[in-house]
């Protein structure tokens, strides 16, 4: 598949984005394999569709979700880049905004929402609880962080995010997005799971 | 006060008395039940309305105290009571009581496995049947292994218990939950219209709610637990994060509690401000209680009418406390940080359009004949059953139980101040809603009385750093933009609290479902869940 030099997304300008190797090395990764020019096109035609239309999942469990409603309003307005159309089943929605903390009893209620989701699935971790079991990480009662539940696609820090840094958050996702291989890629069952042990995220 | 004493000297002369800010008896737990009915019933003690229990543990003894508030003379009591042993303590319940009592005492059960005799449903209510330990008990290890997270499905059981005292021994009978020929639906925990992470278990006939089981733990963070390793200061932070709508509101509480303690005296420059910011987040709250209520009546196009009186408050608190949501702006001794230099014109702004706003509102959705058909009479709550069942707040005075903190127990600058509690009688949803949009005009009254007369001084009184509280117990009632918090604190004297209870008012709220929705048809679950407006981490804690 071609890949131009700046993946972009949501005409923002590439140097809006922090820098992200994650996705350069996908990039670069397209670039060395090679894809035959076919595919390639309809990869890219696909692509340009999925990442301008997520659609996430209505999944709120505390503060963080609040601000997801924020999101979803007049001011911050996700519906301008395609992903206000929030599902409240799994089966129609494309990725899960796991907004707040995750305790032992939820744990397994995430799991089951994560593979009742259609191929291909994304999840983002939002806010500290999420991302680490942020305040509460040494409760008796709290998963320290989601990974050990679901593999997670990009980490949003803040308690709660902002709702712009949840929008820079689902724009990474979109990049990344663009950046798959579709056929014979992400729309293969349980590939997701596979990529990301093929590409861990480095958290530092 | 004295005559409380006298009243209860007369007939239990086995009582010791403790004087305090509230007064407590100390009463041997097998009179706990005989004692508490005496309290309710006798007419010129009448205390009707169980505040919370508090699960204690004490190395040795385990036990429980009680706050308990008489509506019709204003007064508290508090009452406490032990038991030697941690294999199997029991204390008789008063569940037949106060039917919150039952909700109550499953949370004692969950955290420190005390028993009530005679409590018809004795399960474990946050935590999985299979969790080993109690977590509250101070020998609770935070690290077994049995308890780790898990992604396999939490074993499920239809199977409660009941605990009586038999010939001197406990007797253990199993009942179910739901009969064998209930239809049973379930809803929740990821449902858009419980508000979060609860979870009902609906007995239905046909359309007809027979029966709920209200299902909570799927955010419980074990907040009091953490408060316990944590220094004073270091607790408040929490306080944000129970009711994010109530995120100033319940820091004034927790901050009253410890400056009592601590014998701190606030400046009047930092009384105001805590004031005004309570009212703002007040209005906050309500704003989108109508804007998230109308989204689940269908009405999605109210939340963005909601929200831009919302984020036009936010904008004001951004600006002073830094933050949009988790502000952590009251500290001990006043607040975090002085006022932006715009806040005054900011609220007098934000002031001059609410009236405006309120009356769209009406216009759009309060007034209209959908909205009219599907809340009036739906519902129905009376004022005996609100008192009984604790539900307090917006919801508890719409069934005209006049249970405003603000009123009947003032705190900070609140006596001074001219406002009004908005107290309906009807007891319905609609009652609830308009309930909620005309306390939105008396916070604005209220800060439109002080917005000009913000003393000048400190903003924060001077505090040593490190806090030490003295021996001793305290309680503290505010009024959240849900209901009555209570925050309990216990100390042995270091700079950790030995025990700090939450009493949230979210946790009645939802226990109250299974009660008012007996009858209902089951849409109508969701306008009920709705108007109540609990919110899910002020539950479960």
């Amino acid at each position: 598949m071609e890949v131009k030099d700046q993946i972009t997304t949501k005409s923002m300008p590439y140097e809006a984005f922090k820098d992200n190797e994650y996705i350069e090395k996908l990039v670069q990764e397209l670039r060395d394999s090679g894809t035959n020019v076919l595919v390639g096109s309809l990869d890219k035609l696909i692509n340009w569709g999925r990442s301008n239309s997520i659609w996430p999942l209505t999944f709120a469990t505390s503060c963080c979700g609040i601000e997801f409603v924020s999101l979803g309003a007049a001011r911050f307005d996700m519906a301008r880049f395609g992903w206000e159309v929030a599902r409240a089943s799994p089966r129609q929605a494309d990725f899960i905004m796991v907004a707040g903390t995750i305790v032992n009893r939820m744990a397994p209620v995430l799991r089951r929402l994560y593979d009742q989701l259609a191929e291909p699935k994304y999840v983002i971790a939002c806010g500290s609880c999420a991302i680490s079991g942020g305040p509460f990480r040494k409760s008796y009662h709290v998963a320290r962080g989601i990974e050990d539940i679901i593999p997670v696609d990009v980490f949003v820090p803040g308690c709660p995010p902002r709702p712009e840094a949840m929008i820079y958050g689902i724009m990474q996702l979109s990049r990344k997005m663009k950046v798959e291989k579709f056929f014979g890629g992400v729309n293969r069952q349980e590939s997701q799971k596979e990529f990301l042990r093929q590409h861990p995220i480095d958290k530092e | 006060m004295a005559n409380i004493k006298d009243i209860v000297a007369e007939r239990f002369s086995q009582a010791s008395v403790e004087e305090g800010e509230i007064m407590m008896f100390d009463i041997p737990s097998e009179k706990v039940h005989e004692f508490a009915q005496f309290l309710r019933d006798e007419k010129e003690l009448a205390f009707d309305y169980l505040v919370t229990i508090v699960g204690m543990d004490w190395g040795e003894r385990l036990g429980c105290i009680y706050y308990l508030t008489s509506t019709e003379h204003k007064t508290h009591v508090a009452f406490k009571t032990s038991v030697e042993g941690r294999e199997h303590p029991a204390i008789p319940s008063i569940s037949d009581l106060w039917a919150i009592a039952g909700i109550f005492e499953r949370e004692v059960y969950d955290f420190f496995g005390i028993i009530f005799l005679n409590n018809p449903d004795m399960r474990r209510l946050f935590l999985s049947v299979d969790w080993v330990g109690y977590p509250l008990r101070k020998d609770y290890d935070m690290n077994d292994k049995a308890n780790e997270v898990s992604i396999e499905n939490e074993r499920q059981t239809d199977d409660t218990y009941e605990y009586t005292m038999k010939d001197g021994k406990i007797v253990k009978t199993e009942h179910a939950v739901f009969k064998p020929e209930d239809f049973v639906v379930n809803i929740g925990p990821q449902h858009p219209a419980t508000h979060g992470v609860l979870r009902f278990r609906t007995a239905v006939d046909g359309e007809t709610i027979k029966k709920i089981d209200v299902y909570m733990g799927y955010i419980h963070r074990g907040v009091e637990k953490l408060c316990e390793t944590l220094a004073y200061p270091q607790t408040l932070h929490f306080m944000d994060r129970l009711d994010y709508f109530s995120a100033h509101n319940y820091h004034h509480g927790l901050c009253l509690c410890i400056e009592k303690a601590a014998n701190i005296e606030v400046p009047l420059r930092a009384q105001y401000i805590r004031v005004i910011m309570d009212e703002l987040s007040r209005i906050a709250s309500h704003c989108l209680f109508i804007g998230t209520f109308c989204m689940d009546l269908g009405a999605t196009t109210m939340l963005f009418y909601t929200l831009r009186v919302r984020e036009q408050i936010l904008d004001i608190m951004e600006k002073t406390c830094g933050a949009r949501m988790t502000f952590n702006y009251d500290c001990i001794g006043g607040v975090m940080a002085d006022l932006d230099p715009d806040f005054v014109k900011d609220v007098k702004d934000l002031l001059a359009t609410l009236p405006a706003n309120i009356k769209e509102y009406n216009k759009l959705f309060t007034g209209n004949v959908i909205t009219k058909n599907r809340m009036i009479g739906v519902g129905h709550l009376s004022r005996k059953d609100a008192i009984s069942w604790s539900v307090t707040g917006p919801s508890g005075r719409a069934s005209g139980w006049a249970c405003d903190v603000r009123k009947t127990d003032p705190y900070s600058i609140y006596p001074e101040l001219d406002f009004e509690q908005v107290v309906m009688t009807e007891g319905d949803s609609y009652a609830r809603f308009k309930c909620r949009v005309a306390e939105i005009e008396q916070s604005a009254h209220i800060i439109e009385q002080i917005i000009d007369k913000i003393p000048e001084g400190d903003y924060c009184a001077k505090v040593p750093k490190v806090l030490k509280l003295p021996e001793g117990r305290w309680f503290q009632l505010v009024e959240g933009c849900r209901g009555v918090f209570g925050i309990y604190i216990e100390s042995d004297g270091s700079t950790k609290p030995y025990r700090l209870k939450i009493a949230p008012p979210c946790l009645p709220l939802a226990a109250v479902v299974d009660h008012i929705t007996e009858g209902q048809k089951i849409a109508d679950l969701i306008t009920i869940g709705g108007s109540l407006d609990y919110i899910v981490p002020d539950i479960d804690r």
